[in-house]
């Protein structure tokens, strides 16, 4: 059962082949099995799923099923779920319950799936390697010794891992893209504003989307449907129809234009992942699509401005825990200042604090202007460079990182871990959607192709990765974990 | 040395939205503490603000009201700190593009002067909760309820040069806000609060003193002692030889002084910035323009119209427009009893004594402009004398009939104007008084115009008061002079 994609669940399920409750129970059997090693779950709801999964089943007998009924898929720990631990990978929330879903846990209820639980990730989703979650590291399923990636490292081994069809991630800077690579599967970063950012607890609000992740572009395409849409809850989200994604997933490719960024394949990429995408770029001219090389003159300079803006906005977004009224208080305070001091430096971990700095300082009277406005400066320039090259080609292509998962620990210096991103923080200043297809394979782990689209232009993406997949089989490569039966 | 004041203050109104400026929580005062503050509120993880449209447009409509630039797009901003009624840890206000641009307040002043008072910008704003000291066993209790209640903060320029000048203003601008209907003027429950910049200088000098901001002064009367206060204390300090420290201060109204809170190197360095979970507020020209065309008569021109249309005299204008509550009854009455002069001298006097003798608000006035327009009414149509008409509004005062004439009918007191009436309640008291008929007839012809005061008073006794006193009068005079 743990082998199929989602679409192929929903046959089984509607087949009657087994029952909801038949495919949760294997797979929380699995997630108590493999788990252990991979450290991809924060907290596992086995009694809600099970329930979620009868209802489901029941629901179907009477002919009532939603667009996913029965499915299960996971969350990532920083939506908030009512009744349920939601502790975005901190120690500052470790006991917080929320009292309320979040929009897309509502609409994925709503459809009739079964989340199986929580998924680990970096502390505030503030990392690219999942090494900075309170709850510890997740393992990457291909190879226990490597990174899953991060921030939505538990989302993306779960999947890899069999241990889930799919996963809800969120994406600031790459967070769904790059573990997305790492581990093989497919993750969408939809546009800024598609999915409601409402109960999503916040890191960057200006950056943060919420997007799919699962074994096709197919699964990604049916998860969109239901997580995208108008939300009045949050004034960013943007209202706009929501298109049948799979629509279009069979349409040809041919006269598909592609730009290859030059800036894309310079210094720093690994020989073996710039071959792969280069050889799936070769895929696409067999199925009619043309390439040329186009240029984002600015993606050099996306890097300092998403370090500014991010860690300016996650500064405020993160002061609201302090002690005073949910979330981590330390003992005994002598006095405000002392509960404060002492709650923040107890509850947060090194990187979220490095980032508090950071982005109090850039905010700070004097180097405001410097800082935070030239940054925007600069984030509006990056948008234009996007803007400019779709009027020349359809969709972008390169790769999703710079390197294949590398080991855990390897990436000691906060700044070679920002590296890590160069490909893909761009995207999310220009607010536009990018999604990371299974291309190949370096050194025996997984390599990323990003391909990315104007705003709203998912179900194009959508089409464009779903090709690849017909004609490629990379994202039907399992690690030895989800190979075995049980 | 000559010493010059000048003011500029900071107004914060609690705008009479029905829900929060960002999320649907009730508005209203003194529940139980926290339980009136939802997820949003309490700034729980995963929450986005959602702007209250009311709040958008109670704004404009103050800005139109002082005649202010609208600009077509406002941003909020995030001014951040920490303190534990702030549930964010930032504050979402309007910092650098507020959705009122620059205006101006019409004050009058006692001797009945006006002065024109420049605003700076109104900006929009969230209220903090409430930090609770007592009954906590030192501890501090924090109360949500507060917390996400809309504000529009009324910036002024140093325009003001007086104590009394301030409070003119802020007089002004609690009538802007009530007559507009945007805020409930309740100083005591806080509605309105205002921080106060106080600099003095040497009179003719052109550059500004150092200020101190007085924060939080919550009444008219307080604004002026803290003001009178603050600036005895500054020429003091100066002519002492010492210098004024920019810092912020607070007002002790029992202590009667203000003391210092922080100064300027402890002040907060906020970090403004845009906030990003509210996209800019837009706002056409066509929605603009709706306001303005839907906005009431405001205090100033109300005023104006009094003296130039009605003919009233500048005091009674001034405190016939007030308030809203107060200009709504006065006009009211006007167009029942159709004489301006009449319904002012009404309401000011006999409505306004004896509302002030119970302490009661105009709204609660137990008799009605309708009433009292019927009353004045029937003064004018000879239907009942001056005396009576007092008679019958305390009658309505204290419930005693539906209406005027319904008074006037049960207590008898419609005025008999039937001259054969009168004539022959004047024969018989003529037939019953002849030692002084003879006495009249005795007089000297020039003293028997006191005289008459006896038998008019002997008619209007007869009539029970219903006689109209002049014809009585009139009549009495005829008939003793025809015996003469």
């Amino acid at each position: 059962m743990h082998d199929k994609t989602l679409t192929e669940l929903a046959a089984a399920l509607s087949a009657g082949e087994f029952s909801s409750r038949e495919l949760t129970e294997h797979l929380l059997a699995r997630i108590e099995r493999h788990d252990g090693a991979l450290n991809s779950f924060i907290t596992v709801t086995a009694e809600q799923a099970l329930a979620a999964a009868d209802a489901a089943d029941a629901a179907r007998a009477r002919g009532e099923a939603g667009p996913l009924p029965g499915l299960p898929l996971a969350l990532k720990d920083i939506f908030c779920t009512r009744g349920v631990k939601t502790s975005c990978g901190s120690r500052m929330l470790d006991n917080f319950t929320a009292p309320y879903d979040a929009g897309v846990v509502e609409k994925l209820a709503d459809a009739g799936t079964v989340s199986l639980g929580k998924t680990n990730m970096d502390e505030f989703a503030m990392g690219s390697s999942n090494e900075n979650s309170f709850f510890g590291p997740v393992k990457n399923p291909w190879d226990l010794g490597a990174v899953p990636g991060g921030s939505s490292g538990g989302s993306a081994a779960a999947v890899a891992a069999g241990l889930v069809p799919a996963a809800l991630g969120t994406d600031t800077g790459g967070s769904i893209r790059q573990p997305a690579a790492f581990c093989g599967i497919t993750g969408l970063k939809p546009t800024y504003g598609r999915v409601s950012r409402y109960g999503m607890i916040a890191y960057a609000s200006s950056l943060d989307q919420a997007g799919p992740m699962a074994r096709s572009a197919a699964d990604c395409a049916h998860l969109l449907g239901v997580l995208a849409g108008h939300d009045l809850r949050d004034s960013t989200s943007v209202a706009r129809g929501v298109p049948d994604y799979a629509a279009d997933l069979d349409a040809p490719l041919s006269g598909l234009k592609i730009g290859l960024p030059r800036e894309y394949f310079g210094d720093g990429l690994s020989p073996e992942v710039e071959g792969a995408v280069r050889e799936a770029v070769k895929v696409y001219e067999s199925l009619g699509a043309s390439v040329r090389e186009v240029s984002l003159p600015h993606t050099h300079y996306a890097i300092p401005a998403y370090y500014v803006i991010a860690p300016a906005e996650a500064s405020s977004n993160l002061s609201r825990y302090d002690g005073v009224r949910f979330g981590h208080r330390c003992e005994d305070p002598a006095d405000l200042m002392d509960l404060y001091k002492r709650t923040r430096a107890e509850g947060f971990g090194e990187e979220v604090k490095r980032r508090i700095l950071i982005g109090t300082h850039t905010l700070s009277e004097g180097f405001f202007d410097a800082y935070y406005k030239k940054a925007q400066k600069v984030r509006r320039l990056i948008r234009q460079d996007f803007l400019d090259a779709f009027d020349e080609v359809d969709v972008l292509m390169g790769p999703a990182s710079p390197t294949p998962a590398f080991d855990l620990g390897a990436k000691k210096d906060p700044v070679s871990m920002y590296l890590q991103d160069i490909y893909t923080i761009a995207i999310n200043l220009a607010g536009i959607p990018g999604i990371s297809v299974p291309a190949g394979f370096a050194n025996g782990r997984p390599v990323g192709l990003q391909i990315l689209g104007t705003h709203f232009a998912e179900a194009r993406l959508l089409n464009v990765a779903h090709q690849f997949q017909q004609a490629t089989d990379w994202h039907l490569r399992r690690p030895a974990l989800a190979e075995e039966t049980a | 040395m000559q010493w010059e004041t000048v003011i500029g203050l900071e107004v914060h109104v609690q705008l009479a939205t029905r829900s929060k400026i960002f999320s649907g929580a009730s508005t209203a005062f003194g529940a139980e503490p926290n339980t009136q503050a939802c997820a949003v509120d309490l700034g729980l993880p995963g929450v986005l603000p959602v702007l209250n449209e009311q709040a958008v447009a109670m704004a404009v409509q103050f800005g139109l009201g002082i005649h202010a630039e609208i600009p077509e797009v406002s941003v909020f901003d995030r001014k951040n700190y920490f303190y534990p009624d702030l549930p964010k840890g930032y504050q979402t206000s309007q910092m650098y593009h507020p959705i009122v641009g620059p205006g101006e307040v019409e004050i009058t002043l006692e001797d009945g002067s006006t002065k024109a008072v420049r605003v700076h910008h109104a900006h929009l704003e969230e209220d903090a909760g409430k930090s609770l000291h007592e009954d906590f066993h030192g501890m501090t209790g924090i109360d949500l309820n507060r917390a996400g209640t809309p504000l529009l903060e009324i910036v002024s320029e140093p325009d003001m040069r007086s104590a009394k000048e301030a409070a003119a203003y802020l007089k002004a601008i609690h009538s802007i806000v009530t007559y507009l209907g945007i805020s409930d003027g309740n100083m005591a429950e806080g509605s309105m609060r205002c921080d106060v910049n106080v600099s003095v200088r040497p009179r003719g000098e052109t550059t500004f003193g150092t200020r101190a901001e007085i924060k939080n002064v919550n009444s008219f009367r307080f604004v002026e002692r803290a003001i009178e206060y603050e600036v005895e204390r500054q020429i003091e300090l100066l002519e002492a030889g010492g210098e004024v420290v920019q810092e912020t201060r607070l007002y002790d109204p029992e202590a009667d002084e203000t003391r210092s809170m922080r100064t300027k190197e402890e002040a907060n360095d906020y970090r403004y910035f845009p906030c990003p979970d509210l996209l800019p507020v837009v706002l056409d020209q066509a929605y603009v323009d709706h306001l303005r065309d839907n906005l009431p008569e405001l205090p100033a021109a109300k005023r104006a119209r009094f003296q130039d249309e009605l003919g009233l005299s500048a005091y009674d204008a001034g405190v016939l427009s007030a308030s809203r509550a107060m200009a709504e009854y006065f006009e009211r009455v006007k167009a029942v009893c159709g004489d301006a002069k009449q319904a002012a001298n009404w309401v000011q006097g006999e409505l306004s004594g004896a509302l002030n003798r119970e302490g009661l608000a105009i709204a609660d006035s137990p008799v009605s402009a309708d009433q009292l327009g019927e009353l004045i009414a029937r003064v004018k149509d000879d239907t009942i004398s001056g005396k009576a008409a007092k008679q019958v509004f305390q009658a309505l005062w204290h419930g005693e009939g539906e209406s005027a004439d319904a008074i006037i009918e049960t207590k008898g007191l419609k005025q008999v104007t039937d001259t054969g009436a009168i004539e022959a309640m004047i024969d018989q008291v003529i037939a019953d008084s002849p030692a002084q008929v003879a006495q009249y007839r005795d007089a000297e012809p020039e003293k028997r115009g006191k005289m008459i005061g006896y038998f008019v008073g002997q008619v209007m006794k007869a009539s029970r008061g219903t006689a109209n006193p002049q014809q009585v009068n009139a009549l009495l005079k005829e008939k003793l002079d025809a015996l003469c």
